[in-house]
C-alpha cells in the first residue's frame, strides 16, 4: 500500500479511538485528489478550528441536510471546466437522515460524485441521540431504555436507486474500504459506501478498541460487508459469515458495549433473528 | 430587439444572455416557467449549460452555492414556500460571500394556499445579506437580472431580484432585449474572492466567536457600500441601453407636499393614480423603491425632505406594521403607512386614487382592502 501525502493531518481534534479518523485516513490512500463536501456533525470539528486545518484537501462545510445537492454543483462546475477530480460527501448518519432527500435526489440524477456516511449508528457530535441507523434496543440519549425499532438498511436503500456503485465498509477492514474506493473512483456516477464507524464514547466501550468492535460486528454478522458494481456479491471478511454456525456470538458484541447495558438473552435472540432475516434478504441479491 | 414577453420568459433570457453556466431548480408556481425555459434552452443548445434537476428547493440553492464557490456563474429561482424551504441556505450563502443571483416571483405565504402576489417572502431574505431589488414591470425584470449578475459578482453577496406572481410572471409585455454583444460589453467575466476546488483550503471551518463577528461586520459593511455599486452599474446600463435602474425611482416628487412610497408591478397603478390627482391640482409624488438591500436610507431622506409620507406595503412584519413602513420610518422618522393586497387582493388604478386622495385629505381608515 502507497502513502503519498496523509489526507488528515495529525493534531486534530477527534475523540480518543475515534473512527472517522481511521476512515478518513483511507480515504486519502483509496482516492487521488478528492474535493471534500462536510456537512454538520462530528467531522465539523475534525476539520480543524480556523485558523489550523487538519485535512489536507479542499474542504468545504455546508449545513446539515444540503451536502449531496452542494457537491452536485461542484460537479457541474468541474464538467465545464473539464476538471477531473473526485467530489466526495464525508456525511455521517445524521447527515443522511436529515438529508435523506438530498442524498436520494442526488442518487436519481446519477451525480458524478461519491457519497460516504461514516456510520457511528448515533448522532454522536450532538451527544448522542438516536438515528435511523441505531442498532435496535441500543439505549442513546433519546431512547434511555433503548430503542425501540429496527434500523433502516440505508445501504440497501441506496441500491434501490439503481445507482452504478454501492457498498458497505468497516473501519475494521480498512484494506477492504481502501479497495472500495479504488473502485469505485473508477466508475462514473453516483457512488454510495455506508462505512461502519463504532463509536467509543457512543457505544460506551474503551477507545482502544474501536478496530476491534468493528471486527466483531462483521464476525458476528450483525454488519454484512458487501459490494454491487453491476453485480451484487459478499465481501471476503463477510463471506464465511453466510453460514450462521461460523458467525462469532452475538451477544459477546453486545455485551462488550455499555449502549445494551442490562439487555436480556430473550432480547439478543430476537435480534439475532433480524440479523438472519437481513443476511436471507442480501443473498437474495447474490447472482440477480 | 423589442418582442413581447412574460415576465418570467424575460427573466430566462437575461439568465441566457448573462452566460450563465449552472442551473438548478426546482418548480413552484409562479416561478416555474422560468426554469421551464431555462431547461429548454439547455437541452436544445441554445445555452451552453449544466441544467442540474434537483428535487427541493433547499437542494436548488445549495447546487448552485455549489456551482458558484467552485467558479461559475450561477441562477436558481423561487417563490413563496420554496424560499421558505431553502432558507438556511439563503443565509448560507450570503454568510460565504458567494455571488450568484436568484429571481423570487413574489407570492404570498399559506396557509390558506393562495398562489398570488405579495412581497412578504422576498422581504423575509432582508436581513440575510442578499442585495434585493424588485421589478415594476417586465422590461426592470429583465434588466435587473443581467445587472444582478454584474453586482453580485463585484461585491462578492449574493443577489435577487423579485417581481410579482401573475402580473409580471405570467402577463406580456414589450421588452427590448439587447444584443448579446452588448450584454457582453456590461457584464464582464465573472469574478469572485475565491475560487473552490484547487487549492488544499477549507471553506466554512469552526472558527473562533471574534472571526464570525469580523466576517460579518465586513458582509454589513460591504452592503451598504453596494449602494455606490449599484449606482454605476445602473448608469453604465443606462448608456449602453437607454434604460435607468438605479436605487429608486423619483415620480413627479420634486414640487410634491405628498409623497407615496412603495415598490413593485402595481406601482404603475398608483402612477396613474397620481396623475389624476395632479390633473386635480393635488401635489403628490411617488418613490418607487427598486432596492430594499442596500436601503438607501440618506438618499431616500433628501428625496422625502419635508414631505408628508405615505408607504403602500404589500407585506406585514406581524405585530409591528409593514416592512417598508418600518424602514421608511427609519429614514424620514414619521410616515403613515398602510398595508394593501395582501395575498394578491386587487388594488388599481380607482383604489389607489381614493386612498391617495383621503391621505391627503387626512381621512384614510381601514376598509376591507387594507388596513392602517
Amino acid at each position: 500500500m502507497e502513502y503519498s501525502e496523509p489526507i488528515l493531518l495529525p493534531g486534530n481534534p477527534s475523540c480518543q479511538g475515534c473512527p472517522h479518523g481511521l476512515g478518513l485516513k483511507a480515504l486519502g490512500i483509496g482516492l487521488d485528489n478528492p474535493v471534500i463536501v462536510i456537512p454538520a456533525g462530528c467531522s465539523t470539528i475534525i476539520a480543524g478550528i480556523h485558523p489550523k486545518a487538519t485535512i489536507n484537501a479542499p474542504v468545504l462545510h455546508v449545513p446539515f441536510a444540503s451536502a449531496p445537492a452542494v457537491a452536485s454543483g461542484i460537479a457541474a462546475a468541474f464538467r465545464r471546466e473539464g476538471k477531473d477530480r473526485q467530489v466526495v460527501v464525508w456525511m455521517g448518519d445524521g447527515g443522511a437522515d436529515i438529508g435523506f432527500a438530498t442524498i436520494s435526489g442526488a442518487a436519481v440524477r446519477n451525480e458524478d460524485i461519491i457519497v460516504i456516511v461514516s456510520d457511528n449508528e448515533a448522532y454522536m457530535n450532538t451527544g448522542i441521540q438516536s438515528s435511523g441507523t441505531t442498532f435496535w434496543k441500543a439505549k442513546t440519549t433519546t431512547s434511555p431504555a433503548g430503542k425501540k425499532e429496527e434500523r433502516k438498511d440505508l445501504a440497501a436503500i441506496m441500491l434501490m436507486h439503481r445507482i452504478p456503485y454501492v457498498a458497505t465498509a468497516s473501519v475494521g477492514y480498512l484494506p477492504d474500504f481502501i479497495d472500495k474506493l479504488k473502485r469505485a473512483k473508477e466508475v462514473k456516477g453516483f457512488r454510495f459506501i455506508q462505512l461502519h464507524s463504532p463509536c467509543p464514547p457512543g457505544w460506551r466501550f474503551d477507545s482502544s478498541k474501536t478496530v476491534e468492535m468493528a471486527r466483531m460486528a462483521v464476525k458476528c454478522g450483525a454488519w454484512i460487508l458487501w459490494e454491487y458494481d453491476g453485480e451484487f456479491r459478499f465481501s471476503p471478511a463477510s463471506k464465511p459469515y453466510k453460514n450462521k454456525e461460523k458467525r462469532k456470538s452475538l451477544a459477546e458484541y453486545m455485551r462488550a458495549q455499555g449502549r445494551f447495558k442490562g439487555i436480556s438473552d430473550e432480547e439478543i435472540a430476537e435480534i439475532e433473528k433480524a440479523i438472519e432475516r437481513q443476511w436471507k434478504f442480501l443473498e437474495a441479491m447474490e447472482g440477480l | 430587439m423589442r418582442t413581447i414577453m412574460t415576465g418570467n420568459q424575460a427573466v430566462a433570457h437575461a439568465v441566457k444572455l448573462s452566460r450563465t453556466e449552472v442551473i438548478a431548480a426546482y418548480p413552484i408556481t409562479p416561478q416555474t416557467v422560468i426554469v421551464e425555459k431555462l431547461a429548454e434552452m439547455v437541452d436544445s443548445g441554445e445555452l451552453d449549460a449544466e441544467f442540474i434537476r434537483v428535487e427541493s428547493e433547499h437542494s436548488a440553492l445549495a447546487a448552485v452555492y455549489g456551482s458558484a464557490v467552485a467558479g461559475k456563474r450561477s441562477f436558481t429561482a423561487t417563490s413563496s414556500h420554496g424560499l421558505l424551504y431553502m432558507y438556511e441556505m439563503v443565509w448560507w450563502v450570503a454568510n460565504a460571500r458567494v455571488p450568484l443571483v436568484m429571481t423570487i416571483v413574489t407570492r404570498t405565504i399559506g396557509p390558506p394556499w393562495n398562489i398570488h402576489t405579495d412581497h412578504t417572502d422576498l422581504l423575509t431574505m432582508r436581513d440575510a445579506g442578499w442585495i434585493i431589488a424588485m421589478a415594476e414591470n417586465v422590461q426592470e425584470a429583465f434588466d435587473l437580472t443581467i445587472q444582478g449578475f454584474r453586482i453580485s459578482e463585484e461585491v462578492s453577496l449574493p443577489f435577487t431580484a423579485g417581481m410579482d406572481a401573475f402580473q409580471l410572471s405570467h402577463t406580456s409585455e414589450v421588452v427590448d432585449i439587447p444584443a448579446q454583444q452588448t450584454v457582453d460589453e456590461f457584464l464582464p467575466e465573472r469574478k469572485q474572492s475565491y475560487v473552490f476546488g484547487d487549492e488544499a483550503f477549507t471553506v466554512g471551518c469552526i472558527g473562533p466567536n471574534a472571526y464570525t463577528a469580523k466576517l460579518r461586520k465586513e458582509t454589513f459593511e460591504t452592503l451598504r457600500e453596494a449602494e455606490s455599486v449599484i449606482e454605476k452599474a445602473s448608469r453604465e446600463y443606462e448608456e449602453l441601453t437607454g434604460r435607468e435602474c438605479g436605487l429608486f425611482e423619483e415620480y413627479r416628487l420634486d414640487d410634491a407636499e405628498y409623497a407615496v412610497v412603495m415598490m413593485g408591478a402595481w406601482s404603475g397603478d398608483a402612477k396613474e393614480a397620481i396623475d389624476m390627482l395632479r390633473e386635480e391640482g393635488v401635489p403628490i409624488g411617488l418613490l418607487k423603491l427598486r432596492y430594499v438591500r442596500p436601503m438607501p436610507y440618506r438618499k431616500i431622506q433628501r428625496a422625502l425632505d419635508g414631505k408628508n409620507v405615505l408607504v403602500v406595503d404589500r407585506d406585514c412584519s406581524m405585530g409591528a406594521g409593514g416592512v417598508l413602513g418600518i424602514e421608511i420610518k427609519a429614514s424620514v422618522g414619521d410616515c403613515t403607512n398602510v398595508i394593501a393586497g395582501i395575498g394578491g387582493v386587487d388594488v388599481g388604478v380607482e383604489e389607489f386614487r381614493s386612498m391617495f386622495r383621503a391621505f391627503v385629505d387626512n381621512k384614510l381608515v381601514s376598509c376591507p382592502n387594507w388596513w392602517l
